[in-house]
């Protein structure tokens, strides 16, 4: 944990990034994240670019997304229509925007409760230990028994379904299982001298778990959250490809997928392709962009930089 | 200076009677600490030595009571300025650490959160205990960090504990200890893990601000050099139990337990033959769990007896502020 240069490298003018501000930590983090990790750089770009295009979506789109025009029905790709247009005359481009915008509601709501879930089940289980962390972990324990998919449609069928019981079923369901991951590291921050200095200094626990273990965990927090962004965009499409998730007429990928995407699939690919390139870019992208993060706040590497 | 001190009457400002403390482990109950009586008065430096195991580092945190889930107090009083802390309530139990009893780690390297600033650690016994307001305490602990001789203390307030060295961050330490002005400081092993001329500089600061403010403190230690330098009064621990207790000066010209006498000689000099291999003493350390019925030392005593292997000699008065636990062997 020494902060000597490598041997090598001069801590000159060069080294330092030309912009002005740049000796702020996010700047200087994304900096290492594109010279360390160029792929992880791709990946949190072409993230990014999604989740614009979903945040702006409504301005984006060039037709309302359930817009029918039935004298343009099926159409391929052209100037007034980018993408084509489905079997209803429906433009295709601003279905795929809204149903970005829509992915991106799940994926974020989703992973942010699984986060807090996660955060909350791992630091009172990790911190406390003993009968408190053995009851919990009994819970986990039966609830990670079910299957995810299994799970979702028993509640689907039985409430209905729609958004919000998706978000929460999603997040029920990661956060449950990624109270794991942040116990773990609760574990081992509890373990450490700090821990045990502020325990000697008379700080109370919500004091010690706020400002002592959360922020040595976050790292673990960070992955774990983009990495469950992914997989609730991937589970909400699988969900409206069997008809069980954001109900019709909305745009969902997922449906756009299993609808007109598959009836038409050879007189108008277009309609599978669109959907299915964005579902695969957005969750190869995060997943890559958590996969650098994670190597770059690993607290083995910190302070090496 | 302990003789004058004891010789005014005043009550000792801790006293520790007859403290036992066990933890569960998979190999069953282990007594990590057996009947230890101490006390210290204001203004005194207390060293307890030992080796790895002995109990040293336990006696000092159950005095915070900070022993784990999985360790227990089985009896003894610990009374701290006339209180017993353990009766004390969890909240009230709060209130002593880091405001009346201050605790410095052995690891500086590992002693502080790496992901707050100085400043902000330095600052937090005084939001935690006197109420503070966070931009007060930074105030504050900009004097704090002058007193233990760190330069640019403003500067330094928004470092992370990484841009500091071994030394500098022990000095952190010390300034979180003393933020509060605590009646007693516990330092255990403050200077293991640090070059030996920062050892020194570490050892003279702590000394000097604890002269300063008046404070009492416990020095826990393996380092008989450490002692003889820096303590006024010595307990030796042996096996969990105290088996020799004088006051620096007496214990070093005096040794009366075998155990001492024995630490004493595996010391090096400055004027012994340098060809001469070191003395040992030999066997190895008792293993807590597995303690024998007498004297722990025994195993490994030379003048051991019958006597040594069936029962534990209690800790009796030799001498003015000089006691051990020993059956004799003069």
């Amino acid at each position: 944990m020494t902060d000597t240069a490598l041997p090598g490298t001069i801590p000159t003018a060069t080294t330092r990034p030309l912009i002005a501000g740049a000796d702020h930590p996010i700047v200087a983090f994304c900096g290492r994240l594109l010279r360390e990790k160029p792929l992880g750089a791709i990946g949190g770009v072409i993230f990014v670019v999604f989740l614009f295009c979903g945040l702006f979506a409504d301005v984006l789109a060039p037709y309302a997304a359930n817009e029918t025009n039935m004298a343009a029905r099926l159409q391929a790709p052209s100037l007034s229509h980018w993408l084509g247009t489905d079997h209803l005359g429906r433009d295709l481009l601003s279905r795929v925007l809204i149903g970005a915008q829509l992915s991106m509601m799940v994926g974020f709501l989703a992973a942010g409760l699984a986060t807090v879930v996660s955060i909350v089940l791992g630091l009172l289980s990790g911190y406390l230990g003993g009968k408190v962390d053995m009851a919990i972990q009994r819970v986990v324990d039966a609830w990670m028994i079910f299957p995810d998919l299994l799970l979702l449609i028993v509640v689907v069928s039985i409430v209905g379904s729609g958004m919000p019981q998706i978000v929460i079923v999603l997040g029920l369901l990661y956060g449950i299982g990624g109270s794991r991951i942040v116990r773990g590291g609760v574990l081992t921050v509890r373990e450490t001298m700090y821990t045990h200095a502020a325990q000697s200094m008379g700080a109370r626990t919500l004091y010690i778990l706020w400002y002592h273990i959360l922020p040595n965990v976050m790292p673990v927090v960070i992955v774990l959250f983009t990495t469950r962004v992914g997989a609730a965009i991937l589970a909400e499409a699988g969900l409206s490809f069997l008809g069980l998730g954001v109900p019709p007429p909305a745009p969902t990928w997922g449906g756009m997928l299993s609808g007109d995407g598959r009836t038409y699939m050879y007189m108008a690919p277009w309609l599978a392709i669109a959907p299915g390139v964005c579902l695969t870019l957005v969750v190869f992208s995060v997943n890559i962009f958590g996969d650098a993060l994670r190597d770059l706040l690993d607290p083995r590497m910190r302070g090496s930089r | 200076m302990s003789e004058a001190i004891a010789a005014s009457g005043a009550p000792a400002l801790l006293r520790v009677e007859n403290l036992s403390v066990r933890f569960r482990t998979d190999r069953g109950m282990v007594r990590a600490v057996d009947g230890v009586s101490l006390h210290v008065h204001a203004g005194e430096t207390l060293a307890i030595v030992g080796e790895s195991g002995s109990g040293k580092s336990v006696t000092a945190l159950s005095l915070l009571r900070l022993i784990g889930d999985n360790g227990e107090i089985e009896q003894g009083r610990i009374l701290f300025d006339g209180v017993d802390l353990g009766r004390l309530s969890g909240a009230e139990m709060r209130k002593v650490r880091g405001n009346r009893i201050a605790m410095i780690f052995q690891e500086p390297m590992s002693s502080l959160n790496p992901v707050l600033t100085i400043g902000k650690q330095v600052a937090e016994p005084l939001v935690l205990h006197q109420g503070l307001s966070w931009q007060a305490a930074r105030k504050r602990a900009v004097e704090l960090l002058a007193r233990v001789s760190i330069p640019d203390p403003v500067d330094r307030l928004d470092s992370y504990p990484h841009h500091f060295s071994g030394g500098m961050r022990q000095r952190v330490m010390i300034a979180m200890a003393l933020a509060c002005d605590p009646k007693l400081i516990i330092a255990d092993e403050p200077t293991t893990a640090l070059d030996v001329t920062v050892q020194a500089q570490i050892l003279a600061l702590l000394k000097a601000l604890t002269r300063e403010t008046g404070a009492a403190q416990i020095l826990i230690t393996h380092d008989l050099g450490v002692v003889a330098r820096y303590a006024d009064r010595v307990a030796v621990m042996y096996g969990g139990r105290v088996i020799e207790s004088a006051s620096a000066r007496e214990l070093y010209a005096n040794p009366k337990h075998p155990y001492t006498q024995g630490l004493m000689a595996s010391v090096p000099s400055l004027d012994s033959d340098p060809g001469r291999p070191l003395q040992t003493i030999p066997g190895q350390p008792p293993d807590l769990a597995n303690l024998p019925p007498g004297c722990a030392f025994a195993p490994r005593c030379a003048y051991a007896r019958d006597l040594c292997r069936q029962g534990k000699p209690p800790l009796e008065s030799i001498g003015p502020q000089h006691e051990r636990a020993c059956y004799g062997y003069e």
